[in-house]
């Protein structure tokens, strides 16, 4: 993985003092609430319902074992003994005292770490496919590009007061796991006619208020003008996005109200200014910065594929585990493992101090010392050989953390909603945990198959319940938390927005009508279709009528 | 006339610029600045009753429209009438690396320390601080940063240039 050298380091540590003297002056009144609020923003620190939060940024989601055990430090020392794992591979701290933040980002400066652009109206923390660099489908490992984005984005000068908020995502893959679709720009790795290779470059997406699938801007976009091509796009978002109106200030507004044709028209004749300057991207910097991220030392003996298949058949719990958490791996008798942290009695994404340790000891012993977080708030180890995956197994399931429910409705994306957030207007977590109950019978999610239930809190859709096969979304009616369930949405290539399917329901209602909406798809679905294939086949009405016209 | 301090190149310095109203009287013989019709209306006469003239540029005006009058003009100065409106941070990268200004490019409205390295990396050399504010405080926001990543007006070279 990425190590910082000299210059990184001075970086962020000259952050850490320049935000500890922003903290102090806040402290002794020389600056009003007003006055620090984007300064604390621009460092991750918002003000919520009770306390700070800080958001750390965890770059295209990839964690070595010692930032792993500063993380559950810090939950520990700073926070009430857990953090948050964000839907955008980043971690929250609940608890943190303003005093004790610059502490707090002075031990993560000395893991090469930060909570640099994880908020305000600047280019955030950098997102990718979390199977990055393991994926059999992958044509060429995203995070160099990533990487090379993140240190062109960190403290732009140009940039840093932006209209809004802008999400960049970078895939090398062909199935895109990184929601490429749904970003400011999303990246994905292609190749032409000639062999080469490129970006095929989508901008305007997202979700929010106003969901909208991204369109393409280029279809191939040389390397060399990765950083160039995208200081255009940013150059003529700062200069004519909307400034009037917050919810109508991302990009996907402006590229809406020009139409792409114009907007291309637009960036490319700033492009056409800018991409011969030190912008250009050199050979060089590509191979540098691909360097750190060869692959580990794979073992040439990594244990036979079959001898684990044979313990599955002879353990059923481990049979599940192995068939939900584990995915294949492009290495021959290597698997990656995913960490549901979606257990009963836990709100999704959250993790302990102490977890946190045992995660770092576990990919310590069992995969290269290498821990991923992805945007669906679960966390991976990469490379574990097949001789090692039943031990793996059994540290996990001994501290309750081999939950076999990946890619079912269980494995719920879920915003903090109303019991953290400032923002929020209903509750998620507790709705999440009414489902989470409602539906624990094992047997019956693994019939349902791939299910993506994403439940928000508020309409800024950070549980991105615009693309859940089943959406949910919380709202505040006369002061009464209802939900509004929605179908059909879809966040990969075959990217679609949900639908409502009807007046929302109070909050006693949710389980029951997600039921509804299952036994529908049981009763309707056609050989291995998916819930998402069924709902595209048939549409809304008969879901419709099972939830509302019974009620 | 009132005078104020402002930061010049990474000093405190006096300042005797004037900021005109659309209405109001051009003093004989002194350094003002305009906003942009102003100037566009009456260019002459400014030039004229006026020593030195400089214009106020917003976020939504277009800065290759004084392509012309650089030689005329002495200053141009970026309005920033919140800290968070950006605009101007575009305009600033673009008439220094892109139009060629020499002169002085000025950020006026409410600019507080914390913009003033971000401001003089996009090659703004006069900072009006807000008078509310200590500006021998505002220096310090100079040294906060050693190096930086990318290429802007105070730096043609990307950091991989130097790795």
């Amino acid at each position: 993985m990425y190590r910082y050298d000299n210059y990184d380091s001075k970086i962020v540590y000259e952050r850490v003092a320049q935000f500890r003297g922003q903290v102090e002056r806040r402290m002794s009144g020389e600056l009003s609430e007003d006055e620090f609020r984007p300064l604390r923003l621009m460092n991750g620190l918002y003000l919520q319902r009770h306390a700070y939060m800080l958001r750390v940024a965890i770059p295209y989601g990839l964690l070595s074992s010692d930032q792993v055990r500063t993380l559950a430090k810090i939950a520990r020392d700073y926070d009430k003994g857990y953090g948050h794992i964000t839907t955008r591979q980043n971690i929250q701290y609940n608890w943190p005292k303003l005093q004790e933040v610059p502490d707090l980002l002075e031990e993560l400066a000395h893991v090469e770490m930060h909570a640099i652009q994880t908020s305000g109206n600047c280019i955030r923390n950098i997102s990718a496919d979390h199977f990055a660099g393991i994926a059999g489908d992958e044509i060429e490992d995203p995070r160099p590009y990533c990487e090379i984005m993140r240190q062109w984005s960190t403290f732009h000068p140009e940039f840093s007061f932006l209209p809004r908020k802008f999400k960049i995502a970078v895939t090398g893959a062909t199935r895109d796991r990184a929601a490429v679709r749904f970003h400011d720009i999303g990246y994905r790795i292609v190749e032409n006619e000639a062999g080469e290779r490129g970006f095929e470059v989508i901008v305007g997406g997202g979700m929010g208020r106003t969901p909208i699938i991204g369109e393409v801007i280029t279809e191939f976009l040389p390397k060399e003008h990765l950083l160039s091509y995208t200081e255009a796009i940013l150059r003529v978002y700062n200069l004519f996005g909307r400034r009037d109106n917050k919810y109508k200030a991302r990009i996907k507004i402006l590229v809406r109200s020009l139409g792409i044709e114009e907007f291309k028209r637009q960036v490319e004749e700033e492009w056409e200014q800018i991409k011969d300057s030190a912008l250009h991207l050199t050979q060089e910097e590509i191979d540098r910065v691909s360097a750190y991220f060869v692959a580990p030392d794979y073992s040439d003996e990594p244990g036979d594929v079959s001898e684990v298949e044979a313990f599955a058949s002879s353990n059923p719990k481990f049979a599940r585990w192995y068939k939900r958490n584990v995915h294949e791996h492009k290495v021959e008798g290597y698997f990656a493992v995913t960490l549901s942290l979606k257990a009963p009695g836990v709100p999704p994404g959250d993790i302990t101090d102490a977890q946190l340790d045992l995660v770092a000891d576990l990919a310590d012993t069992y995969s290269f010392g290498r821990v991923r977080t992805t945007h669906e708030q679960n966390l991976v180890f990469s490379d574990v050989p097949a001789n090692q995956l039943v031990a793996l197994w059994e540290a996990l399931d001994e501290n309750a953390l081999a939950t076999p429910n990946v890619g079912t409705l269980a494995d719920m994306i879920c915003c903090p909603g109303l019991d953290f957030c400032a923002l929020a207007n209903a509750g998620s977590i507790g709705v999440a945990a009414s489902i989470y109950e409602r539906f624990d019978d094992l047997d019956y999610l693994y019939d349902l198959g791939e299910i993506k239930l994403k439940m928000s809190g508020c309409i800024n859709s950070c549980g991105h319940h615009h693309v859940g096969h089943i959406g949910i979304l919380g709202i505040d009616k006369r002061g009464e938390e209802f939900y509004q369930l929605m179908l059909g949405g879809e966040a990969s290539d075959d990217a679609s927005l949900g639908k409502w399917l009807g007046p929302a329901l109070p909050k006693g209602d949710v389980p029951d009508a997600v039921g509804k909406v299952l036994d529908v798809y049981v009763e309707e679905r056609e050989d291995g279709e998916r819930f998402i294939d069924t709902y595209r086949r048939i549409g809304p009405d008969k879901f419709k009528e099972r939830v509302y016209d019974a009620a | 006339m009132t005078q104020r301090n402002v930061i010049r190149n990474r000093e405190i310095v006096q300042d005797d610029w004037e900021y005109l109203g659309a209405e109001d009287a051009v003093p004989e013989g002194g350094k003002v600045i305009v906003e942009l019709a102003r100037w566009k209306q009456e260019r002459e006469a400014l030039l004229q009753a006026a020593e030195e003239v400089g214009v106020l540029l917003r976020g939504d005006d277009d800065p290759k429209e004084l392509l012309e009058d650089f030689e005329h003009l002495s200053a141009i100065s970026l309005d920033f009438p919140k800290f968070a409106d950006g605009r101007c941070y575009s305009h600033a990268r673009l008439l220094r690396e892109r139009y060629g200004w020499k002169k002085d490019l000025r950020a006026h409205g409410d600019i507080l320390r914390d913009q003033a390295f971000f401001l003089w990396r996009c090659g703004v050399d006069v900072l009006e601080i807000r008078e509310d504010k200590d500006i021998n405080d505002a220096l310090e926001a100079f040294r906060e940063f050693s190096v930086t990543y990318q290429p802007a007006a105070d730096s043609q070279q990307a950091i991989y240039h130097l790795r």
